[in-house]
């Protein structure tokens, strides 16, 4: 093991030297590695995998429900379809890619030779194929997998059969994965810094992470609990939420949301600091108050551990907690605002340009924002008596969640892929990806409004014929965007394997940062002697604001 | 502030009455193809539900004019390939206070209306009868508690309808536009035996459930609420129009989720009465018609 201990190397090589010494072998270099790039690499391709299980798992449930009548599926397998989808694209897809381009990014963001715990980094990883192998193969098991939805209410989600515990020990799997992944970060910010990195001349992507890693830690074990108390209910006598028992169902909601909400955060923050880098770059002019950018993902932050409840207005409660709820809420559209409108600022008097990335963080902003309004309109209360559980609110978190999260992780790989690859990826490609993902999204997910307040509730395989026309542009917009998505692996492919553009160090003119410092590809070990940092290196050099 | 806030929340509900009413035209009984917007309803709540979800929708729309006219305008001013060159500033703290502040005043505008109509929602005192309803997999249960301060015995099961039940078989092979009731289509809309409300009466709904969570939801009256076992929860409606109003399940219940339609069928009071009375007498006659075989059940089973 010693052989790949990056202590030890880091002292014989110069990392901007060039000439890597990767481990050789497969299961030397991608198996046992330590190294935060290929782990980051892992992290990526695995949630790239995701991303297309969990797709075509959305592409037959649009065909389901291309039009009235049930033709393909049986009722419960829609339901195992639902469920699956979204346990896949929140816990394989989303939230492993955001773990990669951290593991990439933030050791060359703070200039960092690895991350700080490089063996827990390994683990962290190599449990999520095995969790996700637990998840999926439940599919081929007799009773096939849990049908109950992915917030996992009980008492439907105790009516499973083997199925119940299988997900219960992937979730827990996922979480401790998550919770290593975490501390990683959070002890890889504090700690291993560069000298002159001061904490407020982070970049705004490294800043997003470290509030996110807070987060996770804070809330996954809230997780663990809950699906605890499932199995517990299921297999061992306990009557934490059957009502005949004593216990609550009510009780299931209320701690799974205060988990589930800032989890909506941790898939979103991270896009927030990704966002931040691109729109700066591309507009060739700082960030527009970095400071205020720093304090509205710390707010957001805060908030989102006091609006759990908003998710269940219709449970029962009591006036004055719907009251709180909906005002804790509606405070989340503030800092918020101030991110679009910072956004919107650094554009302002630019010098802009329209390259791939820069076309993703544009659509992020536009299209984010349409979730966000549409997450105002939910957090009034008398309004979420109508639009709870119905294609709206199916409509307001695919625009958070996919043009949102997704969105800016796509941007993210098209802005540093020439950092990863050495290459320059097809800009004609990557802008076809981008059209075609960019329309046939909206025409995907914004119908869903509409069904949504003409009363078609969510998460039912078939529909009254007045939903039908809503519903056939939905999914055709669905199927386009699903093959959208093969034009992104390809150019992935392409930008790896065959580009012979090789790009330079700095890759985009207006960059600014640590990593545009070192060479493309990024060398196998970085910044293994702290680099000298002078402020003008910095995006956010300049401390005054 | 405040009354600022109010005034203009009261202007902009009115403004949207006005177009819901001409936009809607006669009371729909069910969603429509084509149906853009949320139903205005037939109940007072409903309509103010309906008044504060098109408040928010036009601030939304008034907020995303401003912001993506300023994007767009930025993107074509202030490109590289017209000569744009970048300025150096990066903050300016007044505009950043700005951007805090009237967001805050939006907020309560948008947060006082909805206060008020949810204060109003929360009040089921003074209701003049009693609705149980009990929902299960997959169908609900309806029982007329009180009527005007007088138990009912009245009590029924009320279950998809055998049509749409036939066609949405997987590949049935039948054809959803075939189900109809007049010129209504009511795939998967449509009960065995809808519940019946008389109009103008103020009704109070009790909701729980057997087995696992259901939400009892008709989009005519505003609101849905969720059936949980072990818990009761409440809620109350007064309908103003005459007519057939549909709903679904919206809590996901299991199998056949989508398959537990709620029809409401709102008559005037008289008619009510009359037909309260009839489901009255024929539920003692068939409670003293099952007397007998009850009685003899535990010989057979001895």
């Amino acid at each position: 093991m010693a052989a790949v201990n990056p202590a030890i190397h880091d002292t014989h090589h110069d990392g901007h030297a060039g000439h890597d010494d990767k481990p050789h072998g497969f299961l030397h270099r991608w198996l046992f590695t330590t190294n935060h790039k290929d782990i980051g690499t892992l992290y990526l391709v695995f949630s790239l995998t995701m991303f297309f299980i969990g797709g075509s798992f959305a592409m037959l449930i649009r065909a389901e429900l291309f039009q009235p009548g049930l033709q393909l599926l049986q009722p419960e397998t829609f339901n195992e379809l639902t469920t699956m989808h979204a346990l896949i694209m929140i816990f394989g897809a989303i939230m492993p890619a955001f773990v990669g381009l951290g593991n990439w990014m933030i050791p060359m963001q703070i200039g960092a030779p690895d991350m700080a715990l490089p063996r827990m980094n390994n683990w962290s990883f190599w449990i999520l194929p095995f969790a996700f192998l637990l998840l999926i193969g439940e599919i081929f098991m007799p009773g096939g997998g849990p049908q109950g939805g992915w917030t996992m209410y009980p008492p439907l989600s105790l009516e499973g059969g083997f199925n119940v515990a299988f997900m219960i020990f992937a979730i827990h799997l996922m979480g401790i994965s998550s919770i290593m992944g975490a501390i990683n970060i959070i002890a890889t910010i504090l700690n291993m810094r560069a000298p002159g990195m001061d904490l407020l001349k982070m970049p705004v992507f490294v800043w997003s992470w470290l509030i996110t890693a807070f987060l996770l830690i804070a809330v996954m074990p809230v997780l663990a609990g809950a699906v605890t108390m499932l199995l517990t209910d299921k297999y061992f006598g306990t009557s934490f939420f059957h009502a005949a028992g004593g216990g609550d169902p009510v009780m299931y909601q209320h701690i799974f949301w205060f988990f589930g909400h800032p989890e909506v955060y941790i898939m979103i923050l991270p896009a927030f600091g990704i966002i931040s880098e691109i729109i700066p770059t591309f507009s060739r002019k700082p960030i527009f108050g970095y400071q205020a950018m720093v304090y509205a993902i710390a707010s957001i932050a805060f908030l989102s551990f006091i609006v759990w409840a908003h998710h269940m207005f219709t449970v029962g409660m009591p006036l004055g907690g719907e009251l709180f709820f909906m005002y804790a809420t509606m405070l989340i559209a503030i800092p918020t605002g101030v991110k679009v409108f910072n956004w919107l600022s650094t554009m302002w008097q630019g010098s802009l340009t329209f390259e791939t990335p820069m076309l993703f963080a544009i659509a992020f902003v536009i299209l984010f924002t349409i979730g966000g309004f549409s997450g105002v309109m939910c957090a009034i209360v008398p309004a979420d008596y109508q639009y709870q559980d119905t294609y709206f609110v199916v409509a307001h978190f695919h625009y958070v969640l996919v043009t949102g999260a997704a969105f800016a992780i796509m941007a993210a790989a098209y802005y540093w892929l020439p950092k990863w690859s050495g290459n320059m990826y097809s800009e004609k490609w990557g802008k076809i990806h981008f059209w075609s993902s960019t329309i046939s999204v909206n025409v995907l997910f914004f119908p869903q409004h509409f069904v949504g307040l003409a009363g078609m509730p969510r998460r039912i395989p078939d529909y009254n014929v007045a939903f039908a026309d809503f519903n056939m542009i939905s999914s055709i917009g669905g199927f386009w965007f699903g093959a959208s998505q093969l034009i992104f692996v390809g150019v992935i492919i392409h930008c790896v394997y065959f580009s012979r553009q090789r790009a330079t160090a700095q890759v985009w003119e207006g960059a600014h940062g640590l990593e545009w410092t070192v060479p493309s590809p990024a060398p196998f070990h970085t910044f293994s002697t702290p680099p000298v940092i002078t402020n003008d290196m910095l995006a956010h050099g300049d401390v005054s604001h | 502030m405040i009354s600022f806030g109010m005034g203009g929340a009261r202007r902009a509900v009115a403004v949207v009455a006005v177009f819901a009413l001409l936009a809607s035209g006669a009371a729909m009984a069910g969603a429509q193809p084509w149906q853009l917007n949320m139903p205005p309803g037939v109940t007072s709540i409903s309509q103010r539900i309906h008044g504060v979800h098109m408040l928010a929708l036009w601030i939304c729309v008034f907020i995303g004019v401003i912001v993506y006219g300023a994007m767009i305008y930025a993107m074509f001013k202030f490109r590289k390939s017209r000569g744009a060159v970048a300025a150096k500033w990066s903050h300016n703290t007044m505009l950043e206070a700005i951007w805090t502040t009237i967001p805050i005043l939006i907020l309560i505008a948008m947060a006082w209306p909805a206060t008020k109509l949810l204060i109003d929602m929360a009040n089921v005192e003074n209701s003049e009868m009693t609705i149980k309803v009990t929902g299960y997999q997959w169908k609900w249960r309806y029982e007329y508690v009180d009527y005007f301060g007088k138990a009912t015995p009245v009590n029924f099961i009320s279950t998809l309808d055998e049509q749409s039940n036939r066609v949405r078989q997987t590949g049935s092979g039948l054809d959803p536009h075939s189900v109809k009731e007049g010129n209504e289509n009511v795939y998967l809309l449509n009960v065995d035996k809808p519940l019946v409300l008389p109009v103008g009466v103020k009704v109070r709904f009790v909701i729980t459930a057997d087995d696992v969570i259901h939400s009892w939801w008709v989009p005519e009256l505003g609101w849905k609420q969720d059936a949980i076992p072990g818990i009761i929860n409440d809620n109350w409606t007064r309908i103003d129009t005459a007519g057939t109003y549909r709903g679904q399940c919206a809590e996901l219940c299991g199998r056949d989720h989508g398959f537990m339609p709620i029809v409401v069928k709102a008559i005037p009071k008289a008619e009510f009465e009359q037909w309260l009375a009839t489901q009255q007498a024929a539920s003692s006659a068939s409670k003293t018609a099952q007397a007998a075989p009850a009685a003899a059940l535990p010989a057979t089973q001895g």
